[in-house]
């Protein structure tokens, strides 16, 4: 155990869900591709699959829909894993509290590790929330 | 740069309803079944409990790369309702927004479009530019998204006029590139190859499915809430709406630049004509009624109707979004399409991004069924190109 | 055509059929019509004076009825022209738009779903547009009761 979490800790894949956004995170965490941020030189792949998937970027308010789909996704991660919420919606849902297709919120059914709250959070924000997490990792690992 | 970049919302892919359900005979396409609706918010329902300030807020959530785009048309739908005009610095500030907005999103666009043809250096220029707009947007708004700038009456900040010089030269830095894409697309064979005669969508099924923006202008059909219901600045300014007869991709993609020069042409002559005054009427409530509003998003023209009983919240709140009559187009557009050239045509219409994601390819001929990922279909692309680059002899 | 001419065109024709015309400002007309005469409105509208549907909204009145809106516009000029029908409970149905209009076909499928409005000669509604597929049947959001 120990071994894999410090081998995540190096070079974590990530794997991008969204469960009912409207975006705008969804288009900073690619935006952190972009040569202005680049996140592929701090060793942080966007993986195709969450077979290869050592984090799950979470977004959006997990409406019922996407529900079965996100826990289908969490289990398909081969663990140890980590599940990070990133925007408001997937804190709380924000603005949209209240609907009739959000029962629960993100943390309701998969295990958070870490949240990055901003409507959306800049890509600045979101490699220091990642960085944060890596660094904890790295304490316990 | 690793091969496996995914693009938009992702999925896993077990029994939930397939988004796009493609009939094949051989290699094209004979029939395509749209599924929709995982991002369905219930927000009309929302709308209903919430204060006409807030419903602001609320739709400007709708959908994060037209962001302005529902706070405009929400602002027109509620100053419409109580017989409201906005302060004209007021209105010149909201056109700026929303110019940016549009050049924003186009080459979101572009990239992606790049991406989906094979080329990630396309991709990775256009989004570099697109920081640009960006850092203006965040100096002027406060935010890279979400802008939170409109309101019945005015706007909630003003351009300061020390910010002016500044955004002058952003905008002449964005110039030459928009240039650049421009002559990249007209002269290079292979995105010729991939994109004239792509996903052809007539005149008169534009008109049939009734089709807004970008989708609707390159098949000859000339709407744009801008020139037709004018509303801002738009009719004291002097630019062009894009229209072109053929309907195919390369259309769209043309389409969507030459907009995008315009757009910087609006921006620049807002600035010069603002003069200083108040921005803001400091409404305090709105009477009972109808409105209705309309705004051209980058993806087409955005419908906001509001029934009010003259308390502060709406009693009926109606959003109506461009992608809803666009994606439906894609029913007759993808028919007799490779596969491969499937993802582009899908894309072509910019679908505010809630479904290219998983696709099922049925053979009727063969009575067979099978179930390819978005990626999958981008690979599928990318082969096309590599082959044709290899018969084009580049 | 002007505004105007279509104006006359419309009332001319109509006539008697037009229950209401109300004009809030220059650019925004809202006319009451029975359910019965939607068909033929819409025809005139989209084949003769050639309009574009741009969406229809429903509403759950305190009158005992769901009112639904059928917004035209005309291209190049600013007028939204919206037809209004008031549908009675409990029998809340209307003839389909969708064989004159292949765009009407997902905005009926979605005031069918968070309305209950249930529109005749409709192509498909069998699987749900924008619902999850388990919503529970009868439920509809829309309704002033949910």
């Amino acid at each position: 155990m120990g071994l894999k979490l410090k081998a995540l800790t190096r070079s974590p894949w990530v794997y991008h869900l969204s469960t009912g956004s409207c975006n705008n995170c969804d288009i900073e965490i690619l935006d952190c591709l972009t040569p202005r941020f680049d996140l592929e030189r701090l060793g942080i792949v966007l993986v195709g699959s969450p077979r290869h998937a050592d984090a799950l970027l979470v977004t959006g308010n997990m409406t019922i829909k996407s529900m079965k789909r996100a826990k289908e996704v969490y289990e398909q991660m081969p663990k140890p894993g980590v599940v990070i919420a990133i925007g408001t919606c997937a804190l709380g849902h924000g603005v949209f509290d209240g609907s009739y297709v959000m029962p629960n919120t993100v943390d309701e059914v998969l295990p958070v590790d870490i949240y990055i709250p901003g409507c959306p959070p800049k890509p600045e924000g979101i490699i220091a929330g990642v960085a944060k997490l890596l660094t904890m990792l790295r304490q316990k690992a | 740069m690793s091969e496996i970049i995914p693009i938009g919302p992702y999925h896993p892919l077990q029994e939930e309803p397939e988004f796009f359900r493609l009939h094949v005979d051989g290699e094209r396409v004979s029939k395509l079944d749209i599924e929709i609706g995982y991002n369905h918010r219930g927000i009309e329902k929302l709308a209903e409990s919430k204060s006409w300030d807030q419903v602001i807020f609320l739709v400007e959530r709708i959908c994060g790369i037209c962001s302005t785009s529902h706070p405009a048309a929400a602002t027109n739908c509620m100053e419409d309702l109580g017989g409201i005009e906005a302060p004209e610095r007021a209105q010149y500030i909201r056109t700026i927004i929303c110019e940016l907005e549009r050049i924003h999103s186009h080459l979101l666009w572009l990239g992606l479009a790049g991406h989906f043809i094979g080329y990630n250096t396309v991709w990775m220029w256009a989004w570099k530019y697109r920081e640009i707009v960006c850092d203006v947007l965040e100096k002027t708004t406060g935010n890279r998204q979400s802008y939170a700038m409109f309101k019945p009456g005015g706007v909630r900040r003003d351009i300061l006029e020390d910010d002016i010089p500044w955004i002058r030269k952003k905008m002449d830095e964005l110039k030459p590139s928009l240039d650049m894409f421009l002559g990249a697309v007209s002269d290079d064979p292979v995105i010729h190859a991939r994109t004239k005669g792509v996903g052809i969508l007539t005149k008169q099924q534009a008109i049939d499915y009734c089709v807004v923006g970008p989708t609707a202008r390159p098949s000859g059909i000339e709407i744009d809430v801008r020139k037709d219901d004018p509303y801002f600045a738009y009719d004291w300014l002097d630019w062009e709406m894009i229209v072109m007869e053929e309907g195919d991709v390369f259309a769209k993609t043309a389409c969507r630049i030459l907009e995008m020069k315009e757009s910087v042409k609006i921006i620049e002559q807002c600035l010069d004509k603002m003069k200083p005054g108040i921005i803001d009427l400091k409404i305090k409530e709105l009477p009972a009624g109808e409105g209705i509003g309309r705004a051209e998003a980058p993806r087409g023209e955005v419908y906001h109707y509001c029934l009010s009983d003259g308390s502060n919240f709406p009693a009926r709140y109606k959003v109506r979004a461009p992608s809803y009559t666009n994606i439906l187009s894609n029913e007759v557009a993808c028919i007799g399409q490779t596969v491969a050239d499937a993802a582009l045509v899908l894309a072509a219409v910019d679908p505010c991004y809630c479904c290219t994601e998983r696709v099922v390819v049925v053979d009727d001929n063969m009575n067979t069924e099978k179930t390819i990922s978005g990626n999958d279909l981008i690979k599928l692309s990318h082969e096309k190109t590599k082959k044709l680059r290899k018969e084009l002899g580049i | 055509m002007t505004w105007k001419e279509i104006k006359k065109q419309i009332k001319d024709k109509f006539d008697k059929k037009i229950l209401k015309w109300y004009e809030h400002n220059d650019n925004r007309i809202y006319v009451d019509i029975k359910p019965e005469d939607l068909v033929e409105f819409t025809e005139y509208l989209f084949k003769e004076l050639k309009s574009r549907f741009i969406i229809a909204s429903g509403v759950d009145t305190p009158r005992g009825g769901i009112e639904i809106l059928y917004h035209f516009d005309f291209f190049q000029l600013p007028q939204v022209f919206s037809l209004r029908v008031f549908l009675k409970k409990p029998e809340i149905e209307v003839e389909s738009l969708s064989p004159i209009i292949t765009g009407a076909k997902w905005i009926e499928r979605e005031i069918h779903e968070l309305l209950g409005v249930k529109f005749k000669n409709h192509p498909d509604y069998k699987q749900h547009l924008i619902l999850p597929n388990d919503w529970p049947e009868g439920n509809y959001p829309l309704r002033r009761d949910q």
